[in-house]
């Protein structure tokens, strides 16, 4: 095993530290505040990252991006994390889904979501349908040539600024162990496409400035040269990419518990009481070498997953551990952070409170931990069952 | 034209400095190390310059000890098309340095060289100006800005009072001040890059540069801790502890 990281990762890292420091944090505190971020400093990111080379790092060399492994990338994850995700959202990463386009396709989306002239969202949770993500309502008919999806989505991140979404609706049924189940089928539906309106949804506790949308679909009618992947297969070009997103999600989750971590060792050295720092207290000192283990475990157990993912051998469960552990570990650390800094923790003049609340999504989307328990769990099983 | 920028690896600014507890140093291990922030505001005006049309090669070099690859890379990885890293494990002091980099001048023969004004580990302030005595060239040191007009190089420095604008024939020495430009961060593609831009590696003995300190340090301490201050309640008595408690009047 080798846990060093090469000369060109530490340089990677370098430069992201110093990316977020120039170009992300500044904004940070007035991001949060006005829970918006304006179109033109999300444009003026989107420029900064392009002439970085960090726009659309997660793509591949085929699709027009750096072609970075697996762990490089997670290395970038972990240090953008380090500001809201509001504000690091614009450093992009195209859905990786959009590498099963074929050929007009690519021109069309692909290519241009990787350059930075087109943003694309992803659109798969409805009111109805969350975790049993199978359970979807919308519906997609064939009519002739085309589709007609009726339907609704929610909790669609960023739908309002992006240019098309990619959208799972139901196309049929089959028979699975005496069960109807629904057969998806993943479509590229362009935002200003005629019977789908846009509706920006409630506003959430975490990520502020960060807004997610409803889609309304009625009689919107799309191409069948719009489907992705094949007819019936949505899963099939999804649920790699699901996979392999968790692991992302797990290195985000490990920066901002590094984050907090770095702040509370910071305030405990100089926060004094009773005539000397706090961290002189093992009250204090405890729990920061609790959060710091912990922080280190997610860590290794994130970057253990991305070096199966390089090497091919990635599995649910793989993955479903590093989510899981790291989302949970950054709850944990962002409160002893807000009990380090006692009443100072939940005032809005320090980013203490707003890591609190942007950490407690992390164990619900991409997966709940309760999911990633049952990913984790039915894996383990497995070889017992006949 | 040719630029030559010595790059230096220091503490990295952000740190905190801790003093060995035997008092012969200041804590390096396990302390993150980056290329001195003069030295990057160097690479930078020598690729701006480049990006102009005004240089053709850019040579970063580094004198010390294995990781000062690292930094080379780091300027590799900025915009430099090559490196010289000069490798020893010596204590260096600048006019050591200013020796090997003479050396490396006559082999180079660049139209100018461009470095930091100093470093923050030693804040000497004295390689620039000891190599530009050594090879005889002329110097503009603490520059803000920086332009070539013909053979000539126009900098302005940063001098007590405001600024001095000099004109000076190259090849020319110009250290460089806080305020020439800001540095970029590496770029990801040209981080790529950097990995197959070639770091030519050589040895004090190579420029036959004798580089033995002159100096023996004797201990380094921490500064003394400063006192917090007092409030007085009246003039009169600001006078009597200035008077009596300070000795100052």
């Amino acid at each position: 095993m080798n846990f060093q990281l090469s000369e060109e990762q530490e340089m990677l890292i370098n430069s992201v530290q110093a990316f977020v420091k120039k170009e992300l944090l500044p904004h940070e505190d007035e991001v949060d505040r006005q829970d918006n971020v304006s179109p033109e400093l999300a444009s003026d990111i989107r420029q900064k990252a392009i002439k970085a080379g960090l726009y659309a790092f997660n793509m591949p060399i085929e699709s027009g991006g750096p072609g970075l492994d697996f762990i490089s990338q997670a290395l970038i994850e972990r240090e953008l994390s380090k500001c809201s995700w509001a504000l690091h959202v614009n450093v992009a990463r195209p859905s990786k889904i959009l590498m099963a386009c074929k050929g007009k396709q690519i021109e069309e989306y692909l290519k241009p979501c990787v350059a930075g002239n087109k943003i694309d969202c992803f659109a798969l949770t409805e009111p109805g349908s969350g975790s049993d993500a199978n359970a979807m309502n919308t519906k997609a008919s064939k009519d002739g040539d085309d589709f007609i999806l009726n339907g609704s989505k929610h909790f669609i991140s960023h739908a309002g600024y992006a240019d098309f979404a990619i959208v799972f609706a139901v196309t049929g049924t089959y028979e699975h162990k005496g069960r109807s189940r629904n057969e998806v089928t993943a479509f590229l539906v362009d935002s200003n496409s005629a019977g789908l309106t846009i509706r920006r949804g409630p506003n959430c506790t975490s990520n502020r400035g960060y807004h997610t949308f409803e889609l309304f679909f009625d009689d919107c009618r799309v191409s069948s040269q719009k489907v992705l992947g094949e007819t019936g297969k949505g899963w099939d070009v999804a649920n790699d990419w699901l996979t392999a997103g968790r692991v992302m999600v797990a290195a985000n989750c490990v920066g901002q518990a590094q984050r907090a971590l770095d702040a509370s060792l910071s305030w405990s050295a100089n926060r004094k009481q009773f005539g000397k720092s706090i961290g002189m207290n093992q009250g204090i000192s405890f729990k920061l070498a609790d959060m710091a283990t912990e922080i280190r475990a997610a860590d290794l157990l994130t970057l253990y997953a991305a070096e199966k993912m390089d090497l091919g051998s990635l599995s649910d469960a793989d993955a479903g551990m590093a989510k899981l552990f790291a989302s949970e570990v950054l709850g944990r650390a962002v409160d002893e952070a807000v009990q380090i800094y006692g009443g100072m923790g939940l005032m809005d003049q320090i980013p203490i409170e707003r890591m609190w609340r942007n950490a407690r999504i992390e164990r619900i989307w991409e997966g709940t931990s309760e999911i990633q328990r049952h990913i984790i769990s039915r894996e383990l099983l497995a070889p017992y069952q006949n | 034209m040719k630029i030559l920028v010595p790059v230096k690896r220091v503490i990295d600014p952000y740190v905190n400095i801790r003093v060995k507890s035997d008092q012969t140093g200041v804590e390096t291990d396990n302390v993150k190390m980056s290329m001195n922030p003069f030295c990057e505001i160097a690479i930078e005006e020598a690729i701006r310059l480049k990006e102009a049309g005004k240089a053709e090669e850019i040579i970063a070099i580094s004198i010390g000890n294995q990781q000062c690859q690292e930094t080379i890379r780091t300027a590799l990885a900025m915009g430099a098309d090559r490196g010289i890293h000069v490798l020893t494990d010596e204590i260096l002091e600048p006019l050591a340095l200013a020796k090997v980099l003479a050396k490396i001048y006559e082999e180079e023969k660049p139209g100018l060289v461009i470095m930091g004004k100093q470093a923050i580990d030693g804040d000497n302030n004295q390689t620039g100006q000891m190599f530009a005595a050594l090879t005889d060239l002329a110097q503009g040191t603490f520059a803000s800005k920086i332009d070539i007009e013909g053979d000539m190089a126009v900098v302005t420095r940063e001098v007590d009072g405001g600024l001095q604008t000099i004109k000076i024939n190259m090849p020319a020495v110009i250290t460089t001040d806080l305020r020439l430009n800001e540095p970029r961060y590496a770029s990801l593609p040209n981080i790529m890059k950097a990995k197959k831009k070639s770091i030519e590696q050589k040895s004090p003995a190579d420029y036959g540069v004798d580089i033995a300190p002159r100096l023996k340090v004797l201990k380094v301490m921490e500064p003394p801790k400063r006192q917090a201050g007092i409030k007085v309640e009246s003039v009169s008595e600001l006078v009597d502890k200035l008077k009596n408690e300070a000795g100052v009047i």
